[in-house]
């Protein structure tokens, strides 16, 4: 069996470099997966004080998005899809991420003590952002996905996240909470905030069809 | 049918993969060869097998750190000074250090982690922990809830303790408990007879370690403690000593009086036990040999709730009332304190209250 690295769908503009590239701005901008689903908000909300913070789980977050979509497509589409058990995707997406996070939290741990240490709880909490099976099961939706594709797609989702994390902890860090009223200090400043940042991302749709 | 076989069997496939992989993840990447442990600037070193944390590196050359949550990072008793070698403060370690202890390089050994060769400093007096194995003499029913059980020793046959301090008890996996914990216990035992461990032990309902010791453990049965450890006993001075201590909490004095006995120790001491009913009160007739063996010590039993049958002529009331009542100037007195927190806070505040200076005061929490 050969790896279909990329199908390229009748009708898309250009070719492959630049399909892949508008995957990557719809999935970054358009259909931004925190901004537009509100996914993997419990990090966003707890994490977005600081910028330095923001930018160590971003940067987390989209690279296991990115490497654990790959994956996932090749388990879907070599070991779930044949033996007709697609049923089983979202359980066994769950397994490899956890586990992918595990190997590379050893890895970082015993290659990079400088990364481990500054990413420290970060990477462990990336197990439970659902952000991340969010992005490998809405890959299953999209029509004559290859491995590039997918690759790109949640590369584009993650880096969408990281975006919309570093413009919300900008904004935390500017925002002077003793001027909020008592009830909206936190959490719901910070969903509030979110709202209007998702109302600006809709622009960006008009920038890319896809 | 058949889909559900293939269904489960994938599944199973995956994870079971998937574990192998970690397996061998883990083998390869979280060996991290050989490294060296420099002990208090050379005087001593070893050489461990790296990828484990400093506290069961230790351990394993039987270098024992108290620890009485076994290495989960929430008793924050094994702090140790790590000088090079041990990265940066864990979030786990935060609340367990002070400002001062971050700046001196105070760690958690239990949450460092051996990944390169280490610079750390022990006190001496640790060096001095041995792990004891020893089997079960006898059992005492001294009220309902409490017991007094002696250890009789087996390997090393003897103990050096200051009167005082305390031994960590192991209490096997049993039942529902999967893995042998340590709980610590203060040694009532009379210094002078080092072939024997002897400890008061209240049963804490639902506490793993004395549901074990009452339900488990009979004349005869092998046990493995480690210790001494702790830093509470008797200072210098020459004004009055004032032990307060209720239930379990008399174990130290135990052994305090009888080392003061064997010394003919003549500070005038005065003991205040705190209970709330007669069934409380336990080991009367020793405590009558300590005050008539020793020059000047008075044995002070108070009950806060007597039940209505209990014939008491005694002092009533909350232990700090009645230590209160009995010292209105505490300015030249020494305090000995032994129990939970929060009894041992309240005590500080009536000494403290009554012009005892902080320096003159010492306590040893049941946490």
């Amino acid at each position: 069996m050969t790896v279909p690295l990329a199908v390229t769908t009748p009708g898309a503009p250009g070719g492959l470099a630049a399909q892949l590239l508008i995957i990557f701005l719809a999935a970054a901008l358009t259909d931004n997966i925190l901004l537009t689903r509100f996914l993997g908000m419990c990090s966003f909300l707890a994490i977005s004080r600081q910028m330095k913070t923001s930018l160590g789980l971003g940067v987390a977050v989209a690279f296991v998005t990115t490497v654990t979509a790959a994956i996932n497509y090749l388990v879907h589409r070599y070991i779930t899809a044949p033996l007709g058990v697609e049923f089983l995707d979202l359980i066994v997406f769950i397994v490899v991420i956890a586990a992918f996070v595990q190997i590379l939290e050893m890895a970082v741990e015993r290659f990079s003590p400088a990364l481990y240490f500054a990413l420290g709880i970060f990477l462990p909490l990336i197990t439970v952002n659902c952000a991340i099976l969010g992005v490998s099961l809405f890959m299953l939706n999209k029509q004559g996905y290859g491995l590039w594709q997918a690759l790109v797609y949640g590369a584009g989702n993650g880096v969408g996240w990281l975006l919309a994390i570093l413009l919300m902890a900008g904004i935390r860090q500017k925002l002077k909470e003793d001027k909020i009223p008592a009830g909206l200090r936190g959490a719901p400043i910070t969903l509030i905030i979110s709202g209007i940042i998702a109302l600006g991302f809709i622009g960006f749709s008009g920038m890319v069809k896809f | 049918m058949t889909t559900f076989l293939i269904a489960v069997g994938t599944l199973c496939a995956i994870c079971v993969g998937l574990s192998l992989v970690l397996v061998v993840a883990d083998r390869y990447l979280s060996d991290y060869g050989r490294c060296r442990i420099t002990i208090n600037g050379g005087s001593r070193s070893l050489d461990v097998r790296g990828g484990q944390s400093l506290l069961n590196a230790l351990g394993g050359e039987k270098i024992f750190i108290p620890s009485a949550c076994g290495g989960r990072g929430t008793c924050g008793l094994c702090k140790l000074r790590v000088r090079s070698g041990g990265g940066p403060v864990l979030p786990t370690e935060d609340p367990h250090l002070t400002a001062d202890e971050r700046r001196d390089g105070v760690r958690l050994s239990c949450q460092v982690k051996v990944r390169n060769d280490l610079d750390i400093e022990i006190p001496e007096h640790l060096f001095s922990v041995r792990e004891f194995a020893a089997s079960v003499e006898t059992m005492e029913d001294l009220t309902y809830d409490t017991k007094r059980v002696r250890l009789a020793l087996v390997a090393p046959p003897e103990i050096a303790f200051v009167p005082g301090q305390y031994i960590q008890l192991q209490c096997p996996a049993y039942g529902d408990n999967p893995e042998p914990v340590y709980r610590a216990y203060s040694l009532s035992s009379d210094p002078a007879d080092p072939r024997h461990a002897e400890m008061l032990i209240r049963l804490v309902p639902k506490g793993i370690c004395t549901t074990w010791v009452f339900t488990r453990l009979k004349p005869g049965t092998p046990v493995t403690f480690n210790g001494p450890y702790g830093d509470f006993r008797l200072h210098d001075g020459t004004g009055e000593m004032i032990f307060i201590a209720g239930g379990s909490g008399m174990a130290p004095f135990c052994s305090i009086l009888a080392a003061m006995r064997q010394a003919g120790n003549p500070r005038p001491t005065r003991y205040f036990f705190g209970a709330k009913a007669v069934r409380d009160l336990f080991l009367l007739d020793e405590m009558k040999r300590f005050e008539s063996d020793l020059p000047d010590f008075r044995f002070i039993p108070a009950l806060s709730a007597p039940d209505p049958t209990d014939l008491w002529n005694g002092e009533r009331g909350l232990i700090t009332d009645v230590v209160g009542r009995h010292y209105p100037d505490c300015r030249d007195k020494q305090a000995y304190l032994c129990g939970s927190p929060g009894m041992i806070d309240a005590c500080i505040n009536v000494l403290s209250g009554r012009g005892m200076p902080p320096e003159n005061i010492f306590y040893d929490k049941f946490a």
